[in-house]
């Protein structure tokens, strides 16, 4: 898929990617020549045909997670299917203040943000867990708060998990 | 009409890099799948002519000859080798280069649908908007079978099995994934109707290009445990007549044998439990066969 501003005759670049929550998408186009935007709407079944070939227009922040296509989109997914290979994801999520500095060890949860975390169906969540901390990782983000939380599922369009 | 640059004329990406992450996903499966021997499909196109059950037991047969064994059930919406192979209600380890696939009955790792699902008797369901289900909800299904092979570590295997659901574009769906695929290896039963649905999955296979393709005759015969005496529940012969007009070998003949179904529907294959069992031979002697033309195809290579 390629816009092309007719006025340049220029190709446009993808700018921004937005998932309002309604299963529809949001994305942003711009002309390299005359800076005019435009943003591309799709439906709920066009956007779920997009995400069904496991792909994400504009591309992906974080690399895809093992099996995220199958975890994110099935309909009663068995909770406690997947486990941690070595230490149970309790223990796993330091709280602020006992792991290194940010930016150097891994990125360091809040207690708030770990209760939020706590209630994502386990199906998931040790995906999201994995998704949230590469996405930090790439922003040099030290401690996950739910704020950052927040900005990450929207900039990840995870919405829904 | 103004004329307007098409696609291709613009050189120029957008820049929405659909294309490359396909090809990405597909990088991860061809690696994935570069640590494994052989790869084989059990199709026939037909259901209930006994995929499952064979593929199960040549699982557990390969695996009783030593060799290292994997299982993919690609029937999402009617899976059965999970519990076949006794890996039912088993856990998945979650490791960031892959989930760790449960091992079954004689180390056997398998992968299937059932081992995600809740409920065992739910119909498979996806979040995603009813509207439409005809256009994506195919292309998903392929996703998630991309996904079972690509995301599971399975290690150095000798072997994966990979059992395919009814459906002659399921045979097509998979020859996708894996257009080099080592072997194929095609169920049918003595019925006229199974063989039309067979004979057209032949086809599919050879042209194609898998390099092996064997037939398998399922259920040709009853033997009767008090006597010892053999009949044909069909009208015998159809398999033999396919394979003489295909030029495909008759590489099996496995007898209609209830205890078959009773003990490998309950985890425990037959091959295992009764391997001096007609059934059991014949599916034993499959096995050689697909360890002999895996060693043949490594020779070659
Ligand atoms: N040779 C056989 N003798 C007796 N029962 C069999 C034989 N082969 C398969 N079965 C049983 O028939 C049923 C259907 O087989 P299954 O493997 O589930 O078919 P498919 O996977 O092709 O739909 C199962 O209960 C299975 O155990
Ligand atoms: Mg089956
Ligand atoms: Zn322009």
């Amino acid at each position: 898929m390629k816009f092309l501003c007719l006025e340049c005759d220029k190709a446009m670049d993808f700018a921004e990617r937005q998932l309002p929550g309604d299963g529809t998408l949001v994305a942003v186009f711009k002309c390299p020549g005359c800076a005019r935007e435009m943003a591309m709407l799709t439906n709920p079944m066009e956007t779920q045909l997009v995400s069904s070939l496991g792909v994400k227009i504009g591309g992906r922040e974080v690399p895809a997670q093992p099996m995220e296509l199958v975890r994110g989109s099935l309909e009663g997914g068995r909770e406690d299917v997947f486990q941690e290979p070595d230490h149970p994801l309790s223990e796993d999520v330091p709280v602020a203040g006992t792991t290194s500095p940010a930016g150097a060890g891994p990125v360091v949860w809040t207690p708030e943000a770990v209760d939020r975390l706590s209630r994502v169906p386990k199906f998931v969540r040790g995906m999201v867990k994995r998704i949230y901390g590469e996405w930090a990782r790439e922003h040099g983000v030290g401690e996950m708060t739910p704020e950052l939380m927040d900005r990450a599922r929207t900039e990840l369009g995870m919405e829904g998990m | 009409m103004r004329k307007v640059r098409t696609y291709n004329e613009v050189q120029h990406s957008t820049g929405s890099q659909l294309l490359e992450q396909v090809l990405e996903l597909q990088d991860r499966l061809a690696a994935r799948l570069s640590s494994i021997g052989t790869v084989v499909a059990i199709a026939s196109g037909k259901g209930g002519v006994g995929k499952s059950a064979v593929t199960a037991n040549l699982a557990a047969a390969l695996a009783m000859r030593g060799r290292s064994v994997g299982a993919v059930d690609a029937d999402l919406n009617g899976p059965s080798l999970g519990r076949m192979l006794g890996v039912s209600g088993m856990s998945l380890s979650d490791g960031p280069d892959g989930v760790g696939p449960p091992q079954g009955v004689q180390g056997v790792r398998v992968m299937s649908m059932e081992l995600l699902q809740e409920a065992e008797d739910a119909p498979l369901g996806w979040r995603a908007p009813d509207f439409g289900k005809f256009t994506w909800r195919s292309t998903l299904e392929t996703g998630v079978l991309r996904e079972f092979l690509a995301d599971v570590v399975w290690g150095e295997l000798d072997f994966l099995l990979i059992d395919v659901p009814p459906g002659t574009d399921k045979i097509e769906r998979l020859l996708e994934l894996i257009p080099d695929l080592d072997q194929a290896l095609l169920v049918t039963t003595p019925s006229e109707a199974t063989r039309f649905v067979v004979s057209k999955s032949l086809r599919l296979v050879q042209e194609a290009g898998v390099g092996v393709v064997g037939l398998v005759a399922n259920m040709t015969e009853h033997e009767c445990p008090q006597c010892g005496h053999r009949s044909s529940l069909f009208e015998s012969g159809g398999a033999e007549r396919l394979a003489a007009e295909s030029g495909v070998p008759l590489w099996a003949s496995i007898p209609f044998d209830p205890r078959l179904g009773a003990s490998t529907d309950l985890g425990e294959p037959l091959v295992i439990k009764e391997p001096e069992a007609p059934a059991s031979r014949a599916i034993l002697a499959l096995a050689d066969r697909v360890d002999a033309a895996a060693k043949a195809g490594a020779d070659t290579e």
